[in-house]
């Protein structure tokens, strides 16, 4: 994926102000920034969804959001998204249908395979963000593009999703993981550090540790801005 | 089966399992026309020639008020919850969506005219000439236009609030000029003019024709014509307001 120069206005004000970088293939990308610093606004310019798009976005080596891309997608927005008055199972039936895949074994992967005939409706904030996960793997897209996946779930099953995120790479998948908790960096391979909607840098965790010279990546953050 | 189709009907079958979910509204859906045409059987007990001029448009009527509820209120859920960027980044095309939520509510219309005219033709005894499959088919197009009506509506709503307003600022206006009330020949000439430019004026008339002939004449399928091409006009500039990219 590589963008050059990539603006996005929303209203009168840029949400991204002309960012440029390259990401590899097979990796895990976090997008991490505080909230408003235009996070997703990147990915849903990636996933093809945001007005306002200017400069050149590559994905999959071809320009975000042609139609070929829908095919090797999977975007979970920050707001858990899927039917509220379906099952979970339902829910996972109809998005296995649109990508002519088969939905099985999904459910197990995101640890809800007790809750696939309840209404999404009376799920828990957890639950239903993983259900909303569930329907982004679902036909193992080549592409996931998450968007706080493990906001508000706990620590037992933030470490499981991340050992999931790990397998889905290891499988082939490229991930864009956006998150505003700074801690979560050390989990990615590659991190995009976003502020205000400018870029402040692109470095792999261990390089951040190293050129701020702390382990803690909150410190690490302010060190970065104010170097700048 | 080819992907666009399996697509397609893989949403009617969401959108059926959505209201398989909510009894209550199918129910409601289905018994509260028969409800309106008893109490205008009681409204007119000795007065039939009445009961058979207004109940056979409000056959045709029903279909056009439920569907343009349902379409708009699930319209504008799938814009504001998000589903609808979400479905927009799948494979799913906008008119395969269209076209899964017209086969479901096409259905839904079915059921809901068969029971309604199975209850107004028979026990209620209203006088039609024309066949009672026709009276179902003519409700299948009023609900393909309900549908085109409900989807430009969800596009002008942000909420549920605003949207159900648009059911009396839309459909009650062309309640009053379809002849419902008064036959549209008999209006002042501005009026007249007027209902000539509205879709259910002519499902009405198509109603009218069904009461009045025996054998589906040309002036049936001229009316169930203008209906769909209205139809598919408002299907054409709402698939037009669903826009993959959002600010």
């Amino acid at each position: 994926m590589r963008a050059r120069d990539l603006r996005v206005r929303r209203g009168r004000i840029d949400a991204l102000d002309g960012i440029s970088f390259a990401i590899d293939a097979g990796v895990i990308t976090g997008l991490l920034g505080p909230s408003g610093s235009g996070k997703s606004t990147l990915i849903r310019a990636i996933a093809g969804v945001q007005a306002g798009v200017a400069g050149r976005l590559e994905v999959l080596g071809r320009p975000a959001g042609v139609a070929s891309l829908r095919h090797e997608l999977g975007y979970m927005t920050q707001a858990p998204c899927v039917y509220e008055d379906l099952t979970v199972a339902e829910n996972l039936r109809y998005f296995a249908a649109l990508r002519g895949a088969p939905s099985a074994g999904v459910l197990e992967r995101v640890g809800l395979e007790g809750q696939a005939h309840q209404l999404v409706r009376n799920l828990s904030g957890g639950q239903r963000a993983r259900a909303s996960l569930a329907a982004a793997l679902v036909g193992a897209p080549r592409l996931l593009l998450l968007d706080e996946p493990t906001v508000g779930l706990d620590p037992l099953l933030r470490r499981d999703l991340w050992r999931l995120f790990r397998e889905l790479t290891g499988a082939g998948a490229t991930m864009l993981i956006s998150s505003h908790v700074l801690d979560e960096a050390s989990h990615c391979d590659d991190l995009l550090l976003l502020r205000d909607g400018s870029l402040i840098g692109q470095l792999t965790p261990a390089a951040l540790v190293a050129s701020t010279g702390t382990q803690d990546m909150d410190e690490a953050f302010v060190r970065l801005i104010e170097r700048r | 089966m080819s992907p666009p189709l399996v697509r397609t009907l893989a949403t009617a079958r969401r959108v059926l399992a959505q209201l398989r979910h909510d009894p209550r509204t199918v129910a409601l859906m289905l018994l509260v026309p028969c409800v309106l045409e008893t109490l205008l059987r009681l409204i007119y007990a000795h007065r039939r020639a009445a009961f058979d001029q207004a109940g056979a448009p409000l056959l045709a009527i029903f279909p056009l008020m439920t569907v343009f509820l349902v379409t708009s209120i699930a319209l504008l859920r799938e814009r504001v919850s998000g589903t609808l960027e979400r479905l927009l980044t799948t494979p799913l095309a906008r008119l395969e969506l269209l076209g899964g939520y017209a086969l479901a509510f096409g259905l839904l219309a079915t059921a809901q005219a068969a029971i309604v005219s199975a209850l107004t033709l028979g026990p209620l005894g209203l006088h039609v000439r024309g066949s009672s499959a026709l009276v179902v088919v003519l409700a299948v197009c009023v609900a393909l236009l309900g549908m085109g009506l409900g989807l430009l509506a969800s596009a002008f709503a942000r909420s549920e609030f605003q949207v159900v307003q648009f059911l009396p600022a839309t459909i009650l206006p062309q309640l009053l000029l379809c002849g419902l009330l008064v036959a549209r020949q008999r209006m002042p000439a501005a009026l007249h003019a007027l209902s000539d430019a509205l879709p259910m004026s002519y499902a009405v008339d198509g109603m009218h024709h069904l009461t009045l002939q025996s054998a589906a004449g040309g002036a049936l399928w001229g009316d169930i014509a203008i209906v769909l091409a209205f139809a598919a006009g408002a299907l054409v500039l709402g698939a037009a307001t669903l826009r993959r990219r959002t600010e």
